[in-house]
């Protein structure tokens, strides 16, 4: 069955047709979008590691289905890049069926809890949502994913997929990320002996390290995680591939197939002057001390710069993720300065939301361009380019260009760096013969996500850049699919 | 898993552990370190690898209890275990036959210095370690640098051992007496910066290997980076080791105080 006839075929199930007759379009389209719970942001401004979004209530979230038209070619599927069969687990949930609801959600995607979360929805498939040619909100797709992920999960009634019979073949997976455990969890399905090698001392990625508490908590992903080892995936935390283990030490040790998901961990610094002070640093350093060393704990021993004037440099979500922190972690003035306006801001519009809420002052089209220190070498001024927007550039943004004479000077006590990452450099050095491109990303066929190395598959942020979760698990998903066929051919 | 097999003390604040880790045992090589943390709440501490026992399955790390954390981990007993170790991380030494070889050490960078000595000793060099410390209760590691090198000195600042002065006073005299064709020094970063201004002015090419501060010793946060030749370089994963003559250690100095003060109780 093709992907469109199994839309139909769904759709012509008779609950459905009686679903969609039980309330006319007219009627649906009249119901006002739903509006997510949150903590008051005076409070949680304050609260680390509270989630600021609560979630919707069953009652919330089965009126929100209720907007969803249930269109015949739907156009929010084509916006999701892992191409979730949305009308099917939104009517699940208008007719209270939200375990059948998940179970559809994980058909497509491995963490839907997750994605619920963190995926820029108002880019993709609330994007593409019918209510918008109408000058209606979209359908809340996002918070509706997460109900039926939460439902479950707080259910107990987690479905453990089915492990095909064991095929004793050994794969390495070389990063735990969204793309590594994605893929780790569709192997271990097919039958594989999946390990998944870890760097760090926590499993999880940047959905650890990078993204905060009060996004993303832990248990959420430690659930997922969890669910992984009870397929019998093994997870091998404090090896880091290339260095602990070779390429050929993975080849010795009988491991057929490599995925590798090591993501895009090389924070970029600016080369401007004064950035080496202290007190300035990467918000991968910041979020890294505050969300994977705990550092903002009294109990925990690495120390982290709580500054009371933080300026955050950027505008993606772990500019945004950074600036908020700061705030909860007692910053007087927590500010984000772009060099852009904030039509052209990369990042989430609910962060943005967030973020104003909690107090996080906005500084646009600033671009800096040197940190001066006091006498022991700590950043306690920052000069600032005023920008102007002029003509767009390759991006297709209008590139910022400086206002001649225009600068500014503001005191501050922290800075944090979140002007993009690299791709990490590790296994692009480790593993000899990998095609890389010139911006460092490991080159693969994109339809099967295999390098140049035969046993070699790769995905996420290192074949990417910096992307989204759910494109690095969208790649898991393909890859797995990929090395499994050519196994089969074997 | 990771599980300490011998202790032994060096000084009153310096210890020598040996740690089951076959693997690292296996692949690291001279100039290599570790990332190491103790307890759930402990902090993640770069220590350089002094040796290694791939029999065994084990490597040796010197560690100096300076601050809290480092004082978790000399508390450590035989049998204790590391709750997490990982490595061997950074660039190896670059060892190459060059003629005579000055080795410069002190206080606890001695003990990274030994695999490095032993290198250059075994790639037939002829190699002179000079090891500095306060007072002769300090001096760490002479046996095992006297069997991989050809010649020790010893300086302390209080003359109680060896001749009286400091490591730079040690290095001159050597260079004074005899063609050096390179140095390589370890230890605080002042006691590094004294020795670079020194070699400099013989021109004797020198490395430095840098005890930045650093969290994830992959590459992944910058926390470790320092100005060598006017760029910006990551030392986890560029270095340790760098031309000790680009080194900014000015910057270095300040940058290693940034937690000063701030150690939790
Ligand atoms: C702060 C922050 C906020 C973000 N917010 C969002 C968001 O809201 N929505 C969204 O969609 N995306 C967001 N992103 C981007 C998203 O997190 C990434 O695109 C995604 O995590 C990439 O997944 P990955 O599996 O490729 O790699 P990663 O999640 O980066 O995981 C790679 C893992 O591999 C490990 N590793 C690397 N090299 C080796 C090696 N040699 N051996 C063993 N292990 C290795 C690393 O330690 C790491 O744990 C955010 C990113 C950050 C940093
Ligand atoms: S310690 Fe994090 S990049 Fe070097």
């Amino acid at each position: 069955m093709t992907t469109e006839e199994l839309i139909a075929a769904r759709r012509a199930e008779p609950w459905r047709e009686a679903l969609r007759k039980s309330k006319k379009n007219k009627e649906r389209m009249e119901i006002p979008r739903v509006k997510m719970n949150e903590l008051d942001p005076e409070y949680r401004s304050h609260t680390r590691l509270e989630e600021v979004n609560l979630g919707l209530t069953k009652e919330q979230a089965m009126q929100e289905a209720q907007r969803c038209l249930d269109c015949p070619k739907p156009t929010c599927m084509q916006g999701c890049p892992v191409g979730i069969h949305i009308p099917t687990f939104v009517k699940n949930i208008e007719r209270g069926e939200f375990l059948e609801a998940a179970r559809i959600l994980k058909e497509t995607s491995a963490l839907p809890a997750v994605c619920g979360r963190v995926c820029p929805q108002e880019k993709q498939c609330e994007s593409q949502c019918i209510h918008l040619k109408t000058g209606k909100p979209a359908v809340a797709i996002g918070y509706l994913e997460r109900f039926a992920a939460d439902y479950e999960r707080e259910s107990g009634q987690i479905s453990v997929p089915q492990i095909a019979q064991k095929k004793g073949i050994k794969i390495a997976v070389v990063g735990s990320g969204p793309g590594g455990l994605s893929f780790a969890g569709e192997m271990a399905k097919r039958g594989y002996d999946v390990t998944v090698f870890e760097a760090l001392h926590e499993i999880g990625g940047v959905l650890k390290y990078g993204i905060p508490e009060f996004r993303l908590p832990n248990r959420i992903v430690d659930v997922e995680i969890d669910g992984l080892r009870k397929m019998g995936v093994d997870f091998e935390k404090d090896c880091i591939i290339g260095k602990t283990l070779s390429y050929d030490d993975l080849h010795e040790e009988g491991f057929k197939g490599i995925f590798v998901a090591s993501g895009a961990g090389l924070p970029n610094f600016m080369n401007i002057p004064g950035e080496n002070l202290v007190g300035v640093m990467s918000s991968n350093e910041y979020l890294t001390r505050v969300n994977l060393m705990d550092a903002a704990d009294p109990d925990s021993d690495t120390p982290v710069i709580e500054g009371k004037c933080v300026a955050v440099i950027g505008g993606g979500n772990t500019a945004m993720d950074s600036v908020r922190t700061a705030r909860r972690l007692g910053a007087d003035r927590a500010i984000i300065v772009y060099r852009r306006s904030e039509e052209e801001m990369p990042a989430r519009l609910e962060e943005v939301k967030h973020a104003k809420e909690e107090g996080v002052e906005f500084m646009t089209l600033h671009n800096p361009i040197e940190y001066i220190g006091d006498e022991r070498g700590r950043v306690k001024e920052m000069r600032l380019q005023k920008m102007q927007l002029g003509e767009p550039d390759a991006s297709g943004r209008r590139r910022p260009v400086p206002i001649e004479g225009a600068i500014e000077t503001i005191k501050v006590d922290e800075v944090i760096v979140s002007v993009g990452v690299s791709p990490n450099p590790l296994i692009p050095h480790a593993f000899g013969g990998l095609e890389i491109s010139k911006k460092g990303t490991i080159v693969v066929n994109e339809q099967t996500m295999r390098s140049s190395l035969p046993d070699v598959y790769a995905g996420g942020d290192i074949v990417r850049g910096g992307a989204t979760v759910i494109l690095a698990m969208g790649d898991g998903r393909k890859a797995a699919a990929a090395m499994d066929e050519a196994f089969q051919k074997m | 898993m990771n599980k300490i097999v011998s202790k032994e003390h060096f000084s009153a604040n310096v210890v020598k552990l040996e740690v089951e880790a076959p693997l690292i045992a296996r692949s690291r090589k001279a100039g290599h370190f570790v990332i190491v943390r103790v307890g759930e709440k402990g902090e993640r501490i770069p220590l350089t690898i002094a040796g290694a026992d791939t029999a065994k399955g084990t490597i040796t790390l010197v560690v100096q209890a300076v601050g809290a954390s480092s004082k978790k981990l000399c508390d450590l007993n035989v049998g204790d275990c590391l709750t997490d170790l990982v490595g061997p991380l950074g660039q190896a030494t670059h060892v190459e036959k060059v003629g005579t070889v000055v080795c410069a050490g002190g206080g606890v960078g001695v003990a990274p210095l030994l695999p490095i000595a032993e290198a250059f000793h075994k790639a037939g060099n002829r190699v002179i370690v000079v090891l500095a410390a306060r007072t002769k209760e300090l001096v760490i590691l002479e046996k095992e640098m006297r069997a991989n090198s050809d010649e020790v000195i010893i300086m302390t600042d209080d003359g109680s051992y060896g001749t009286k002065g400091l490591v730079t006073n040690g290095v001159e005299a050597v260079i004074q007496r005899e063609k050096v064709d390179q140095c390589v020094t370890v230890g605080p970063a002042i006691m590094m910066k004294f020795v670079a201004e020194l070699t400099r002015k013989y021109e004797i090419p020198t490395i430095a290997s840098l005890n930045t501060i650093m969290v994830d010793g992959t590459g992944m946060c910058g926390a470790c980076r320092i100005t060598v030749g006017g760029k910006t370089r990551f030392v986890c994963v560029e270095g340790p080791e760098f031309d000790a003559h680009q080194v900014d250690f000015g910057e270095l100095l300040m940058r290693l105080g940034a937690y000063k003060n701030m150690e939790k109780k």
